[in-house]
């Protein structure tokens, strides 16, 4: 096709680079561990019942995340209600707290001496155990429906006004609507959100074997953590790590197979109001609203109820790490966009040509990566040539960026899409390139999505552990360090207090630049 | 006074100010032994006062992911000293090469054993346990028969990727040998979760989440002590306790022989060893003139020590695993 060529050049060569980096990090890292491998035993029936039960328990909560997101995101979309804003925006906190915060949060309710066994007791019945399976794939919806249900939230609050007017005017029902306007949407929008989840779901460890209830529930994170650390085989633990980007590399192949880009025509960017009337769906709205929020709040709340009396009275370590995770933080979520605004937007320039697939395919890469085969690739990178501990940060920051950029990549990339479609022919005809495209068209078109992105790293990297464990020196600990250090230290309230510092850090950093990039988007 | 400690930390990221020339003794550790709540800051601070040099702690994960890091920077290591593998790991760590006899007159130990390690030497030591709370728990297990025929819940943690879970691995293929498939089988049921590592367990533990916790004997020491809280207890077994004893090495390519030698002189002199009790609540491995804190007279004293030499803890940890995920995947 001799569409467009112009202009192709600056545009790709920045998101080729910026995909270069996340290569590195990943593969990279994995062949300098492979590398230094010695021998390998290669994988036994152990491994591979690890990679089935991988597989099988990351396909049912990527299923059931994205099912369930549906619903609650256009439930959300479509009402109106006091506090709404804070209530999107605490939905969002279960997917940037530390996993094992989390757990402690979530047994604190489910398990079985948590209050949903109390209250089945109270009445007689019960008690309810979620240990195993139930438990991975509640703990699973529970990380990851509020990242499903942004995406698809973000789907359907891209639907430009004008075609709901229309149908309006045309006097569609619900189910012509359905139909026409929010299935494609859905087709568009859930593949990638669940090609997203499945990978998370794949690479979880700690919360699948505590919530698990025993070796059942092995997965294949921590069949490379047992080649690291109890058989110190390297090459087992590079092979098992190439089976991940495998199958990360089919993933997301298959989602681009399903997914069916939107056809309709553009909009007028215009703000859309979107009230539909009926008391029964007005009810069953209010009703997923409702089940999400008590889902997804309760265990927030035991973890703020857990740390509310230690917090005024944290000693001053946790300070100062909390200082420190917060100036990793900001550099690592400009970081972050950046790579991805230069990789969405050669994205979006390519089209439908394949440099596109592989551009997204590299993108979503670092989520399927083992945290553990970065650090320690990065150790064999760095060790001949620097002290690991004086550029712990650094590194913190930059691994960070790279894992916060699959999800800053969901965000951008369909919005960086529509502004291509809506605008790039108009943009190509005033002679709009390079930086001026960037300023006077992308960024300002895409300032939810970019806040949105911003938000989600910065909070992404404050609450993540990353390879700071593997680097650190004993002044440099980050808060999340911090944390796994009190309680190993038997230090339970003051962990538990750090942890509610940390989610309202957390919490912030995502508040702040989420409405920073709304501002002015929605008058 | 936060926004000061924020401060510090942001301070903190400019570099360390290095003006002094003092010679620097490397210290290879395990992480919670540095943080600010672990033995290392006293240690570092008591060793400075004497030895004119720079200590200098890095700390790695816990004693696995120590060795695995020795192993990976090989001869290179900066580290002159290793200090918080245990006996389950020292085989494997002498088998890399890295480690020089330690050559100190060795003191008489508050060991139940021997020692007779010629590269390394034992700062603490520790008894595994179930750990209780004794306002919940009345009938206590005394053996793990017993525990496995009781409804009591348990959490332990995975030997995969825990070295306390590695501990209980030993203690149950110790005392029962070709058994200890089938008291996991009877375990089983009794087993909430198994999770990563200690702090998890301990945490759902106190959740209440479980009725024991595999941890050790020393644990309710803590509550005692820092929390005035003598609730929690261990159970002693009759089968006899797993230990951990936790050591040193020195490493063979060290920089600073001298400063290693002294360092590991200083390990077991009273300075050092009336730190280890309430902060990483261990045993020293040699009490102190000024005997253990009060309150440790008060916990549970095992009839009988057991542990592998650690040529055999090497030789027999693959069976004992294989046996362990035969009796709980099912």
């Amino acid at each position: 096709m001799a569409r467009r060529p112009v202009a192709l050049g600056a545009t790709v060569i920045a998101g080729a680079a910026a995909a270069a980096l996340v290569l590195a990090l990943t593969v990279g890292t994995l062949a300098a561990v492979a590398l230094r491998a010695e021998f390998s035993r290669g994988l036994g029936p152990a491994e591979w019942a690890a990679i089935r039960f991988t597989l099988w328990q990351a396909t049912l909560s990527a299923l059931l995340s994205t099912v369930l997101a549906v619903p609650v995101a256009r439930a959300l979309a479509r009402r109106h209600f006091p506090g709404r804003a804070l209530l999107v925006t605490l939905l969002g906190a279960p997917f940037i707290l530390p996993v094992i915060v989390a757990v402690l949060g979530i047994v604190a309710v489910f398990g079985r001496g948590g209050w949903v066994n109390a209250a089945l007791s109270a009445v007689g019945l019960g008690p309810v155990s979620i240990y195993g399976l139930p438990g991975v794939l509640l703990a699973h919806v529970f990380f990851n429906l509020p990242l499903a249900t942004r995406l698809v939230l973000q789907g359907w609050l891209g639907i430009p006004a004008e075609r709901f007017r229309l149908a309006a005017a045309l006097g569609f029902g619900p189910a012509d609507i359905a139909r026409h306007i929010e299935r494609p949407m859905l087709r568009a929008v859930l593949p990638g959100a669940f090609a997203v989840i499945f990978l998370i779901c794949m690479t979880s460890f700690a919360v699948v074997l505590a919530l698990g209830g025993g070796p059942r529930a092995t997965t294949i994170e921590l069949a490379i953590y047992q080649a690291f650390r109890f058989d110190f085989d390297l090459g087992k633990a590079a092979l098992l790590a190439t089976i991940q980007f495998a199958l990360c590399v089919a993933a997301a192949g298959a989602a681009r197979f399903v997914t069916v880009p939107e056809a309709a025509g553009p909009g007028l960017d215009r703000p859309r109001e979107l009230y539909l009337h009926g008391r029964l769906r007005a009810a069953a709205d209010a009703l997923w609203i409702t089940l999400s929020a008590v889902f997804l709040l309760a265990p927030l709340a035991a973890v703020v109820l857990r740390g509310a009396p230690a917090i005024a009275a944290l000693p001053h370590p946790v300070w100062a790490a909390a200082g420190r995770s917060v100036v990793v933080s900001v550099p690592s979520a400009f970081l972050s966009v950046g790579l991805g605004l230069a990789m969405a937007a050669a994205i979006a320039r390519l089209g439908r040509r394949r440099g596109a697939a592989v551009l997204e395919g590299i993108g979503y890469l670092s989520v399927a990566a083992s945290p553990l085969v970065i650090g320690t690739g990065l150790f064999i990178l760095i060790f001949p040539i620097a002290d690991p501990a004086r550029l712990a940060l650094a590194v913190t920051a930059v691994v960070n960026a790279v894992m916060s950029l699959p999800f800053v990549l969901r965000a951008l990339v369909p919005e960086l899409r529509r502004i291509e479609a809506d605008h790039g022919r108009l943009a190509d005809s005033l002679g709009m390139h390079g930086w001026a495209r960037y300023r006077l068209l992308i960024l300002l078109r895409a300032r939810r999505a970019l806040g949105f992105g911003l938000g989600l790293a910065a909070a992404l990297s404050m609450g993540d552990l990353g390879v700071i464990a593997l680097f650190a020196d004993p002044e440099g600990a980050t808060l999340p360090l911090q944390i796994y250090r009190l309680m190993a230290s038997y230090r339970m309230a003051d962990a538990a207090g750090a942890a509610l510092l940390l989610l309202a850090l957390s919490l912030s950093a995502f508040w702040l630049f989420d409405r920073g990039g709304r501002l002015g988007a929605d008058a | 006074m936060r926004l000061a400690s924020i401060a510090a930390g942001l301070l903190a990221l400019a570099g360390p100010v290095m003006a002094d020339e003092k010679p620097v003794l490397t210290v290879y550790t395990y992480d919670s032994f540095v943080s600010d709540w672990g033995p290392g800051p006293a240690v570092e601070a008591a060793f400075e006062e004497t030895c004119g040099c720079d200590l200098k702690f890095v700390g790695t994960g816990d004693g696995a992911a120590l060795l695995a890091r020795l192993r990976l920077e090989g001869a290179r290591t900066d580290a002159d000293v290793v200090l918080g593998l245990d006996t389950n790991l020292t085989h494997q760590a002498a088998e890399t090469g890295l480690f020089a006899p330690h050559g100190v007159e060795v003191p008489d130990l508050d060991l139940p054993i021997a020692w007779d390690d010629p590269l390394f030497l034992p700062y603490d030591w520790g008894y595994f346990a179930f750990v209780y709370d004794k306002t919940r728990v009345t009938d206590v297990p005394h053996s793990f028969p017993e525990l496995a025929e009781s409804d009591l819940r348990i959490v332990i943690e995975d030997p995969r990727s825990s070295t306390p879970g590695l501990g209980l691995l030993l203690w149950v293929k110790t005392a029962y040998g070709d058994d200890a498939e089938r008291i996991w089988q009877g375990l089983a049921d009794n087993i909430v979760t198994v999770t990563k590592g200690w702090s998890e367990a301990y945490g759902m533990f106190l959740d209440g989440e479980a009725d024991m916790v595999l941890s050790y004997t020393t644990s309710p020491a803590y509550h005692l002590i820092a929390e005035e809280d003598d609730s929690k207890a261990a159970a002693a077994f009759d089968e006899g306790h797993y230990m951990q004893v936790e050591v040193a090495g020195k490493v063979a390519g060290t920089d600073q022989p001298a400063l290693a030698d002294a360092f590991l002189e200083f390990m077991l002199s009273d300075r050092f060893q009336s730190i280890i009790p309430t902060t990483n609540w261990m045993y020293p491995a040699r009490v102190p003139a000024d005997g253990l804190p009060k309150g440790f007279e008060t916990l549970v004293k095992p009839s009988r020590a057991l542990l592998l030499p650690a040529d055999k803890a090497a030789a027999v940890r693959d069976q004992a695993l294989g046996e362990w995920l035969a009796a709980l995947s099912r």
